[in-house]
């Protein structure tokens, strides 16, 4: 579904991705796991399409197609999904209005009817129930004046609105509670499927308790230094991740 | 050797005057005509601004006055020329004025007389002298200002609105100036004066149009009265040419207890300055003014803003927001002038602009002159380009850029428009300006 090779990116004079690979297929889910600084969520960025990077070499695929030479809408239209780590408030938009065009807008790239009114409103009904937000909510300005886990519960209600084949969680995880944190890895574990894939990009293993992954990837310095199953992640938990620095220093 | 050439406007205007008070006979005596020969008077001293005055700083008037222009010209216009203007269908007062000329054919009034007396300046000079007298020229100050004091000279044709005491005026009134320039080029000077007595309420547009590709030029002054306790609505609409000068004073007095809601939407115009002041000269009262520009091209779009704060306990609020394209300048100045009398005035000011263009500049000025020491007072200014983030939001979510930059444009726009409450002229605009995002 998704094949990274050798993916190098910048910004500015600063080099941040210094090669990775991945190759993802459907219904797997990868953790990409990391400290600070690592390239993580620049590596989320730059697969949704983000301006403020510049990518200086490699490919990436997406059902055999460059996904680098798309549009950010094209990728979403192509079934890519981010869930920002820091959702963007914008006044005087609210989630309704606004997903109902976005929406449309992929259904046409892909040739399809737009939704009617009802159509829509009888998906978001349900989808709501899958995150537990509420209607008052989604009227509103979309994520402005909401707590953290208001505007993480809304991402993944956007997610779950438009299906995406492929799932980027930024760092879903920062700022919730618990409880938030529960309702948000149940919303995601609805969704997955044999022909879906999810990315869930981490400093923290407590996410992978709720969403298991299938592989975990650590990323230190731009590139994946480490790849393994879903034990490793509880590894890094225990032991921190200086034992990764220090082998990758050794090599 | 020719520093006073004497083909200029303004010796062009001051012969005018002169022809056309000997045409006068007995009516050059009127104490309203007195009032217009000192206008003259003072007009002749002061001359038309340059960009050394304060207040001109950034509105250079000098191609305005290079121009030549045929005032108050015939107009031949048909209702299919209307239709082409596609205006709101307005269930309500409307009054149209064609280069300065009322046109009682293509007018409505609706509401019944013993609710609102609305008739033309030149029917209120013959009919209501006494009203005149009172109001006229009271309160827009023709000392300071060259093209206010050159309206009140040659104030002939406008509209006089009275609400008597403690009447809702239920229906909306549209007042529509069109110039039309298809043959040559033209101007006018429309003079209004809105009374709204105590207790009264009302709701009072002005729209401004253009037909056809040669010059125009609009001056026109208002006055406004809000009385005791009444509650005027007031929205000033220009969608005019490229080729349109419009230069507009809206002057408000507001007594104790009085409301005064305002909206000036300038879509399009070629080169633009408004001055809406406002004096609250009594206490608890309110004044709301919301301001929306969106010039591209050429255009040039200022708004200059005056709340003058006489006496205690009133409320000031404004909030002036700006998208600027191309090669457009916007000008923004808001004074908040507050007296030593006005103690507990509270006076909130706010200027919000998004520069779509690296070519486009906007100039903004917030003046707070403060002699009372128990205020609450706050202004601020921001400029700035898109907010990227958010547009990479919505793109993200597969909403194509060109649409993503439409949808938050007009959101932003959309906090001034919904002010507006008469639906068929909101919705109009929402049109309109979703139709200028789109190109």
């Amino acid at each position: 579904m998704l094949t990274i090779s050798n993916l190098q990116a910048s910004i500015g004079s600063k080099e941040i991705l210094k090669g990775i690979n991945l190759e993802v297929k459907p219904g797997e889910v990868h953790a990409i796991m990391g400290p600070n600084g690592s390239g993580k969520s620049t590596l989320a960025s730059v697969l949704a399409g983000r301006e403020d990077y510049d990518v200086t070499g490699g490919s990436v695929l997406f059902e055999g197609k460059d996904l680098l030479e798309m549009a950010p809408e094209n990728r979403a239209a192509e079934g890519i999904f981010l869930a920002f780590q820091y959702p963007v408030e914008i006044p005087g938009v609210s989630t309704t209005n606004f997903l109902k065009t976005a929406m449309n807008e992929i259904r046409k790239y892909r040739g399809q009817d737009p939704l009617d009114a009802v159509q829509f409103l009888k998906l978001m009904k349900e989808k709501m129930k899958l995150v537990n937000i509420d209607q008052s909510l989604l009227s509103r300005s979309l994520n402005e004046g909401f707590s953290g886990g208001e505007k993480k519960r809304n991402e993944i209600f956007q997610m779950a609105m438009l299906e995406p084949k492929l799932a980027i969680l930024d760092e879903t995880d920062s700022g919730l509670d618990i409880d938030a944190l529960r309702i948000v890895a149940e919303g995601v574990n609805q969704l997955r499927s044999p022909e879906r894939a999810t990315i869930v990009v981490t400093h923290y293993q407590r996410l992978l308790d709720y969403i298991v992954p299938d592989y975990v990837h650590v990323l230190y310095k731009g590139r994946i230094v480490k790849s393994g199953p879903k034990e490793l992640a509880f590894e890094l938990e225990e032991k921190g991740y200086d034992w990764i620095k220090a082998e990758v220093e050794t090599v | 050797m020719n520093n006073q050439p004497n083909n200029d406007l303004k010796s062009r205007l001051l012969a005018d005057f002169r022809t056309s008070e000997e045409r006068m006979n007995g009516a050059s005596k009127s104490a309203l005509h007195q009032i217009r020969r000192e206008a003259l008077n003072q007009f002749d001293r002061l001359g038309f601004p340059t960009v050394k005055h304060e207040e001109w700083k950034y509105t250079n008037v000098n191609s305005l006055i290079k121009e030549v222009f045929e005032f108050n010209a015939p107009s031949a216009i048909t209702l299919e020329d209307l239709a082409q203007l596609e205006s709101s269908q307005l269930n309500g007062n409307v009054l149209y004025f064609v280069n300065g000329q009322y046109q009682p054919q293509l007018s409505k009034i609706v509401s019944p007389a013993d609710q609102l007396s609305i008739t033309t300046l030149a029917e209120a000079v013959k009919n209501t002298p006494d009203l005149l007298n009172q109001y006229f020229a009271k309160y827009a100050d023709f000392q300071d200002n060259a093209f206010t004091a050159l309206n009140t000279a040659f104030a002939s044709e406008g509209v006089v609105i009275h609400v008597p005491a403690h009447t809702t005026v239920e229906a909306p009134t549209i007042l529509r100036f069109i110039s039309d320039a298809r043959q040559m080029n033209v101007a006018s000077q429309p003079r209004n004066l809105f009374i709204v007595d105590q207790n009264a309420e009302v709701k009072v547009a002005e729209s401004f149009r253009t037909l056809g590709d040669q010059a125009s030029f609009t001056n026109v002054v208002t006055e406004i009265v809000v009385a005791e306790d009444a509650r005027m609505e007031y929205y000033k609409i220009q969608n005019e040419s490229d080729m349109a000068y419009h230069i507009g004073t809206t002057q408000v007095y507001q007594q104790d207890r009085s409301h005064f809601y305002s909206a000036t939407v300038t879509l399009d115009g070629g080169f633009i300055r408004n001055n809406l002041n406002i004096a609250l000269d009594g206490s608890n009262c309110e004044a709301h003014m919301y301001g929306l520009y969106f010039p591209n091209g050429r255009q040039h779009i200022d708004n200059h803003t005056l709340v003058d704060h006489r006496k205690p306990n009133s409320h000031s609020n404004e909030l002036y927001k700006g998208i600027l394209e191309d090669r457009s300048t916007g000008v923004f100045n808001g004074k908040i002038f507050v007296r030593q009398d006005a103690q507990k005035t509270n006076a909130y000011q706010s200027c919000k602009n998004v520069v779509l263009s690296n070519d486009a500049t906007m100039n903004t000025k917030p003046q707070l002159e403060i002699f009372a020491d128990d205020v609450k007072c706050s202004h601020g200014t921001t400029t700035g380009k898109l907010n990227e983030e958010a547009l990479f939001y919505l793109q993200s979510r597969g909403i194509p850029k060109t649409e993503a930059q439409s949808l938050l444009m007009f959101a932003f726009a959309e906090d001034v428009i919904k002010k507006i409450k008469i639906d068929p002229l909101r919705e109009q605009l929402e049109r309109r300006i979703q139709a200028k995002l789109a190109r």
